[in-house]
């Protein structure tokens, strides 16, 4: 093994990259989750967002297109869920399980024509000045722009959350949604919105994945980040830049086994590859030891009002 | 205006027929989505739900196939019935199904070329207990740290796949494969082979297993305690707990029963109809059981039923894909779609809806 082939700087600058569609799904889905809703479906709309993405990207030749189609998608999605969970009380966990399996089959269904085709190239921006910064320049300032628009959505949503009145009743409705209710604001309403925002969010994560990270379309090529981000939802103790913390720290970890697997270490390919999704165990336990801080009140409770 | 009503009790009239109302929603729905892909609805229909079992020439190949795919799956969902059933969420069946697979084909394939009798009974303890043992890591996180079992079962899958890829082309890897990946097979294996008991039925022992587990989970949940544990668990959680549940138990035996019927249901796939362990030899049934056991409405003999729709669904769409070239993926997004108008329906038998004319605020 050669180590010395694993440069720092390209690491961290790729860890960044590695990062983003998860910080994009979680960071939605911890909106949602704020809201009392739990939708296990984030799997399911990224890798709708992932095709639909790339495939707009591909026709129009555009790869923001593709970015918009694919938060449209993932919104539209979602929107299946929130009918089902908020006006026909479907249980949170089974709808949102149905909604991955369904959107495992639309995107192979859609994605079949475009295997093995190229995403139209997406170009860095180098923020000027700043990514002549020695050492800091090429690792923070030299991505592409959903990098940053993933970074402007986690700070606008801390703002919004904590910061303004519409995130109170957001929080609200998530704590208590009866107490909400009997306040007058409309829980259905706050939670319809929360999820199309989720949707939408996971549908980016799921675009950047195919237009950016790969970038192809291959059957099933989320892998599981939809889960991932729930389980950094999680971590985070649903608070928006711990989901930044998150997300990067699994970035990381995915970016250093793919070097190692380059560098040939000694470790199969098999237990690198399986790496990130034992970490992720481990954090869970982690997190589980400390106790549950922070899952709101009425997270994954039906909302029934009955007058 | 239209209101929902909740029910006092959810109406035993209305669970037995949505499901049956979600498959026809289902086929209507299914139907226009073949049409939209250029099929002819109706024979696409035909060719998923008839075919396979009446056609003159596809039907005698076909139909034995039902129990080969349904035994997997209803062994696996009843399994997770028990689970869902008290709140319990195993959503790794897949994981544990590959898991009982490597185990019991790896027992099988360290004796090659004995004839012993006791080999495959061995394989089917050892399968079992790999199931259980990957099924008992989210079990015992949870019990212990209050780890949440949905993330922590799916990230075994993943975790499964990746051991299922690094055996296949390693540790049980057939010595004589010319460097091919896979196991030797289990057809020229006879002590180890799931054989089909009665020729030209499909019956494996797989399916005998199935029907055994439909019949235990039956008696369980209607005459044993802990089958009336489990579902007071889920439907009055707080009662259960005054009612001295204790809840550390139920859970460990959830996941535990749930983990070893899926670890039975990848030993028989792996030792009869898919004959070696490759990297692929999974092909999903863990998550499609999810959709059974809810088709079934987590009932043992709903899930009989449900798992051999579904298998239908699987060979149908294997023939639809031969017959009119309808893609495989549409099959899944079928399946999907029933799991959805399931769910949807299922408002009918938790609330009365209510008309009228001037709504109260």
């Amino acid at each position: 093994m050669d180590l010395s082939q694993i440069n720092p700087l390209l690491l961290l600058a790729s860890l960044m990259v590695a990062a983003t569609p998860i910080l994009l799904a979680a960071i939605g889905e911890a909106v949602v989750e704020k809201a009392g809703v739990l939708n296990l479906g984030v799997e399911g709309m990224m890798i709708t967002g992932a095709v639909v993405g790339f495939a707009i990207g591909v026709n129009t030749g555009s790869p923001a297109v593709g970015f918009v189609a694919a938060a449209v998608a993932g919104a539209a999605l979602s929107m299946l869920f929130g009918v089902l969970v908020l006006y026909l009380m479907s249980n949170q966990v089974a709808t949102g399980l149905g909604l991955t399996l369904f959107g495992l089959g639309l995107s192979s269904l859609i994605g079949k024509p475009y295997e093995g085709m190229k995403a139209p190239s997406m170009a860095k921006w180098d923020i000027p000045l700043l990514s002549d910064i020695p050492v800091l320049g090429p690792i923070l300032f030299r991505h592409d722009p959903m990098v940053y628009v993933s970074l402007i959505i986690v700070t606008a949503t801390w703002y919004v959350l904590t910061r303004t009145r519409a995130g109170l009743i957001l929080r609200g409705v998530g704590e208590n949604h009866d107490a909400a209710h009997a306040l007058g604001y409309k829980v259905v309403r706050v939670r319809l919105m929360a999820i199309a925002f989720g949707g939408a969010c996971a549908g980016l994560g799921g675009a950047y994945v195919s237009l950016v990270r790969v970038p192809q379309w291959v059957e099933g090529m989320t892998a599981g980040a939809g889960w991932i981000a729930l389980a950094i939802v999680v971590f985070a103790s649903w608070r928006p830049w711990r989901v930044l913390l998150g997300a990067y720290l699994f970035g990381g970890i995915t970016v250093l086994q793919l070097n190692l697997q380059a560098a040939g270490a000694a470790i199969p390919v098999e237990i690198l590859a399986m790496s990130p999704y034992v970490v992720t165990i481990l954090v869970l336990v982690v997190i589980s030891l400390r106790g549950q801080h922070g899952a709101p009140g009425s997270l994954g409770r039906i909302f029934h009002a009955t007058h | 205006m239209i209101h929902l009503e909740k029910r006092p009790q959810p109406s035993k009239f209305w669970a037995g027929l949505t499901p049956v109302l979600a498959v026809i929603a289902t086929m209507i729905a299914g139907g226009f989505m073949f049409w939209m892909l250029g099929k002819a609805p109706l024979e696409a229909i035909r060719t998923i739900f008839w075919d396979p079992l009446f056609h003159e020439t596809f039907g005698p190949y076909s139909r034995p196939q039902l129990l080969v795919k349904a035994a997997p799956l209803i062994l696996i969902a009843v399994g997770l019935s028990l689970g869902f059933r008290a709140g319990i969420w195993n959503i790794g069946a897949e994981g544990q199904y590959i898991m009982g697979a490597i185990c019991g084909a790896g027992v099988g394939l360290a004796f090659y070329p004995s004839e012993s009798i006791l080999i495959f009974p061995a394989m089917v303890l050892a399968g079992a207990l790999g199931g259980w043992a990957w099924a008992m890591i989210p079990g015992l996180l949870k019990v212990r740290f209050g780890t949440n079992e949905i993330l922590v079962s799916l990230m075994l899958v993943y975790v499964a796949e990746n051991l299922l890829a690094s055996v296949s082309q390693g540790l049980l890897k057939n010595p004589e494969g010319m460097g091919f990946p896979g196991s030797r097979n289990f057809r020229d294996f006879p002590a180890a082979y799931n054989t089909e008991l009665i020729s030209g039925t499909g019956m494996h022992w797989g399916v005998a297993a199935a029907f055994v587990a439909v019949i235990f989970a039956y008696v369980l949940l209607t005459r044993h305690m802990l089958g009336f544990q489990v579902r007071l668990t889920g439907e009055a959680p707080r009662a259960a707990r005054f009612a001295g549940v204790n809840p550390t138990r139920l859970i460990l035996f959830c996941l535990g029963t749930s983990g070893a019927l899926a670890g039975l249901a990848g030993l028989f796939e792996v030792s009869g109809p898919s004959g070696q362990v490759t990297i692929d030899f999974n092909s999903g049934y863990g998550f499609t059981a999810i959709i059974v056991a809810f088709l079934g409405r987590l009932h043992p003999i709903g899930i009989l039923l449900a798992g051999l729709l579904m298998a239908l669904t699987y060979i149908g769409g294997e023939l639809a894909q031969l017959m009119l070239g309808l893609p495989g993926a549409a099959i899944q997004m079928f399946q999907g779609m029933l799991m959805f108008f399931l769910l949807a329906m299922d408002v009918l038998s938790h609330y009365r809806i209510r008309f009228n004319k001037t709504a109260t605020a």
